[in-house]
């Protein structure tokens, strides 16, 4: 489906947490700087899908393949993915008390670049970069995540995001929980850093993100499969329908009923 | 066998290296009353402190080993050397210093430039100080930095007026074996009013095997004054244990303030058993910086005794406990007086098998109205095996006070390692960064060198705890 060179192809991959198989079958190709969006209701396995990519631990890939422009990506621990180009904005990042986000960004840039900024032209970097999110200059030297509110985990994310500038990123839910302003910032913040270089998985289950950043590509999760794919127009449909006369077409019943009781 | 012992002891612990001993004297192993008289007379003390030792000494013979605490028992105090002095003259001068001394001091790696901002340097190695150097500045303001032989040679009036008086002999059954036998330690007056800017700062080591260290130290603030001192040591790794056992005396009269600060890295071999205390006068504050890295078992229990109205205690203290090591440490705080506040943080880490534990003591004395207390502990569990317990005692005899506690055990987790891994990180780096930040309330109160020396430390001890 994709027009450009394939960065990350997924085929057939299963996944389970706990002995429970979430993810069963997903087929997904992004091309070099692609934006695609992922769409499904709760429980559809969005979110599992991120962390199976990044490759959590506690999530068990029982078949299928995902490769890095022909890299086996499976192969590969959780930093060594960060150090091939990919990158998960997280829905709930965690707090890492007394460790200042500057100083996480630095060691981090030093980690996924292999060569230390100097602190002149990273200090630089770092307030450009948070002048372009609105985020306040204190900012850098408050603890990761600690006491920051749902928006300022958000905006965090974006920043590292903005600073770490990866091949692949992947944001799960980045828009959640966050204002009608704030999503704005947010989603300026991401198209600043798209590219040709940066291709994009955007995790939402709001049509609301995707007013502000236009995928080239959507699909719909269902079951932890992937159920229908197209372009802004599926979006459009879904914003007006909601995902039951889509699944009710496909065949799939009581999915929007089942996810609403398990979410 | 012994070829696997040596490399853990060349990966685990970089200051495993020793000296060939070259002592000038070093008594017989074990400790007995002409033992005792022997230190004296060699030291040529007045007969009141060689009373004082031998008073002491029997004290230490009658007392039974603490119950509590860690396993004391495989201490064998008839195989410990209690007195070693490695050259006859005190080096006034960075010239008179033996080489084999300076040869140490390289391979620990003490930064030139720090030399620049030492006050006076005050080495202790093996039992006696060997380098003693005083900033004129600090002369010229009349504060006393000296080792403690020294200071009990020039100044006896004021060491006769101060000594034990902080910590008797019969405190425990190791002060009063540090009274009997101690050798060198430092010795500081400021005079009232006095403020000395810069951290004094002094570097020891062990180096004998076998070898008991008793130094002793005994700090005064005059009314008014100030002074921050800071020790640092490293230990050498040897095969059997050894007994480290130091009394530490601050005085902070009316509104002076004494900062001690202690970054511990003993080897793996060494009891460590340290009897730290401080009294402070009207408004007085004293702070005890008390980081402990390595040793076999440490137990130490930094205390202050606030005796006048609104005087302050801060005790902020990190426990590193590596495999087969256990930190059993702490804090005391009496609050004797109306309106004294005290504020306690404990940090401690375990890696592996290695055991913490946190033994507090915060009294209030009856009519102490206005007291106000905080004390906080956490631990960091690295691994399944580790080990933390806390002991948070409190006698509080007066109604009109405010006391808070509050207390966390913690593992190291996953979902934080995932997180810093997404980033770039490996796991021993993630790992690392979560601990150094779990104990940056403590390393943000130490001056730059101290917190990046105690951030490399904890990285040796990090190496190969995690997976």
């Amino acid at each position: 489906m994709s027009d450009n060179a394939t960065l990350l192809d997924i085929r057939n991959l299963h996944a389970a947490v706990d002995g429970q198989e979430i993810l069963r079958g997903i087929d997904l190709r992004i091309g070099l700087g692609e934006v695609h969006a992922l769409m499904g209701p709760n429980g559809s396995g969005k979110s599992t899908l991120a962390y199976t990519l990044m490759g959590h631990p506690r999530y068990e890939v029982t078949a299928g393949e995902v490769l890095l422009q022909g890299e086996n990506v499976l192969e590969w621990s959780a930093d060594e993915r960060a150090r091939h180009g990919m990158f998960l904005a997280f829905q709930y990042p965690v707090g890492i008390p007394g460790v200042t986000l500057a100083n996480f960004l630095r060691t981090a840039l030093k980690a996924e670049s292999g060569k230390d900024v100097s602190a002149l032209e990273f200090r630089k970097r770092l307030r450009e970069e948070m002048r372009a999110l609105k985020m306040d200059d204190s900012f850098a030297t408050r603890y990761v995540n600690e006491g920051f509110s749902g928006g300022e985990k958000k905006k965090a994310e974006v920043l590292q995001l903005a600073m770490l500038r990866p091949r692949l990123a992947i944001l799960d839910e980045t828009d959640s929980g966050l204002d009608v302003d704030a999503i704005r910032v947010v989603a300026d913040g991401v198209k600043r850093v798209i590219g040709p270089d940066m291709s994009v998985l955007l995790i939402t289950h709001y049509e609301n993100f995707l007013k502000h950043i236009t995928p080239d590509y959507v699909h719909v999760l269902s079951k932890g499969r992937v159920v229908a794919s197209g372009g802004r127009d599926l979006a459009d449909r879904l914003q007006e329908e909601g995902f039951e006369p889509l699944f009710a077409e496909l065949g799939i019943r009581d999915e929007a009923e089942a996810a609403a009781a398990r979410g | 066998m012994a070829k696997v012992a040596q490399d853990i002891v060349s990966n685990d612990y970089q200051y495993g290296f020793h000296d060939t001993e070259d002592y000038v004297y070093k008594s017989k192993r074990g400790l007995s009353r002409e033992i005792v008289e022997e230190i004296s007379e060699r030291k040529g003390e007045p007969d009141w402190m060689r009373q004082f030792r031998l008073k002491s000494l029997a004290i230490f013979q009658r007392k039974p080993l603490p119950t509590w605490g860690g396993d004391l028992s495989e201490i064998d105090f008839d195989n410990i050397y209690y007195y070693i002095k490695p050259s006859e003259k005190q080096g006034r001068e960075w010239d008179e210093v033996p080489e084999y001394i300076k040869n140490t001091f390289d391979k620990l790696g003490i930064p030139e430039a720090e030399r620049k901002f030492l006050a006076g340097v005050s080495a202790q190695y093996e039992s006696e100080v060997v380098y003693h150097s005083i900033r004129e500045d600090l002369e010229k303001q009349g504060v006393i930095f000296l080792d403690m032989d020294s200071g009990l040679r020039e100044h006896p009036d004021i060491v006769k007026e101060y000594f034990g008086t902080v910590i008797p002999p019969a405190d425990n059954k190791f002060s009063a074996l540090n009274s009997a036998v101690w050798s060198g330690g430092s010795f500081i007056y400021v005079p009232p009013g006095v403020q000395v800017e810069i951290p004094l700062q002094a570097y020891f080591r062990i180096n004998a095997e076998n070898m008991g260290q008793f130094e002793r130290t005994l700090i005064i603030a005059d009314e008014g004054a100030s002074v921050h001192y800071i020790e640092g040591c490293t230990a050498p790794i040897y095969s059997s244990d050894s007994l480290h056992s130091a009394v530490v005396e601050l005085v902070a009269k009316k509104n002076a303030k004494i900062r001690y600060t202690t970054i511990q890295n003993w080897s793996r071999n060494v009891y460590n058993l340290v009897t730290k205390r401080a009294v402070a006068y009207d408004g007085a504050t004293v702070e005890w910086i008390d980081g402990n890295l390595g040793s076999k078992l440490t137990m130490k229990y930094p205390g202050v005794w606030l005796m006048g109205p609104r005087a302050h205690a801060e005790i902020l203290s990190v426990a590193f406990a590596g495999d087969g090591m256990h930190q059993d440490a702490g804090a005391k705080v009496v609050h004797a007086a109306p309106h004294t506040t005290s504020n306690i943080v404990s940090k401690s880490v375990s890696k592996g098998t290695g055991r913490t534990t946190y033994r507090g003591l915060v009294k209030v004395y009856p009519d102490a109205v206005g007291v106000r207390s905080n004390v906080r502990c956490d631990a960091l569990l690295l691994n399944e095996e580790s080990r933390s317990d806390t002991y948070p005692y409190m006698e509080i005899e007066e109604e009109q006070v405010s006391i808070g506690h509050e207390a966390s055990v913690s593992k190291l987790g996953e979902e934080q390692l995932f997180y810093l891994m997404s980033r770039g990180l490996t796991e021993q780096q993630a790992a690392l960064m979560i601990v150094n930040g779990f104990i940056e309330p403590f390393t943000k109160e130490l001056p730059l060198e101290y917190s990046v020396e105690l951030n490399r430390l904890i990285q040796l001890e990090m190496e190969g705890s995690v997976g």
